[in-house]
């Protein structure tokens, strides 16, 4: 008997179409309850900062939001070239679908960056190589989603939409070594071992939980967009 | 338990407009986000 999956099948977008309703209803109530769980331990296991105070709290969004705008980039940027590369259908949905809440994403990890940073830097922006590559993200983000929206024919915005997205993607790896490349405001990666291990395994855990609640929002959101995608055009 | 009482809670040592403002924008953005997408799933139904 053969055991082998049939990939295949889903890449038809109808046959799809009802799993990513079931997946996306499952992801929304799983980020819920880690969110529930994140918060409680980045409010309230979570110690005070010794430098920062209680603005650091912060983190338990900012940083999983950062990863989630660079990752969901990727993501979009993959399925685009797939769909580009092998002209399946479901994958420039995929693409399309992933964007809105890339941006969103990006958005948020600017907006929490500049909230935080006003208290901590004295300054809510900065042209520093950290920040400015983000907000060239967020415009990545919107450059790819208006250049779709621009073009009527669906499957000739796609592939033009994959190009961009193909390009851009050379500024993630700017993105997450832009701290050690260039002399930033912006401090050093986060997650590290060298600070006190009874503050950062708390602080690590809240954070990881806000991490895994943001990407299967993402998930949810993704899908219960594809799914919109895929009825608006088939 | 880090808090002395919801006051303190909230006034997060005297940051916490940074902290909720934080909070706010990010839970508002991510249901505007969840309301849009419960309209459009309902419109391409229709």
């Amino acid at each position: 008997m053969s055991t082998t999956i049939k990939w295949f099948w889903f890449a038809s977008p109808q046959t799809f179409f009802p799993l990513a309703g079931t997946l996306a209803r499952w992801s929304g109530v799983l980020a819920a309850l880690l969110a529930v769980a994140g918060l409680y331990v980045g409010f309230f296991v979570a110690p005070t900062d010794a430098q920062q105070g209680e603005v650091y709290r912060i983190i338990f969004i900012h940083v999983p939001a950062a990863w989630m705008s660079m990752f969901l980039y990727v993501v979009m940027a993959f399925w685009a070239a797939i769909g580009l590369a092998f002209n399946t259908r479901l994958s420039s949905m995929m693409a399309s679908a992933i964007a809105p809440t890339g941006a969103l994403f990006t958005f948020l990890a600017l907006w929490t960056g500049a909230l935080w940073g006003r208290p901590t830097w004295g300054a809510y922006w900065v042209w520093d190589a950290r920040l400015t590559s983000e907000l060239f993200l967020l415009f990545l983000y919107l450059g790819f989603m208006a250049l779709q929206a621009a073009i009527d024919d669906p499957r000739r915005a796609d592939r033009a939409g994959a190009v961009l997205a193909i390009v851009g993607v050379v500024n993630v790896p700017i993105i997450y070594y832009s701290v050690q490349w260039w002399n930033t405001l912006h401090q050093g990666a986060s997650v590290s071992l060298t600070r006190a291990p009874s503050m950062a395994s708390t602080m690590l855990t809240g954070m990881l939980l806000m991490a895994l609640a943001f990407w299967l929002y993402s998930i949810a959101a993704s899908l219960a967009r594809v799914r919109c995608i895929i009825r608006e055009r088939e | 338990m880090n808090w002395g009482g919801w006051s303190e809670f909230w006034a997060m040592g005297g940051k916490g407009f940074y902290v909720w403002g934080s909070y706010a924008v990010t839970f508002a953005a991510l249901a505007i986000e969840v309301y849009l997408l419960r309209r459009r799933a309902r419109e391409a139904k229709a």
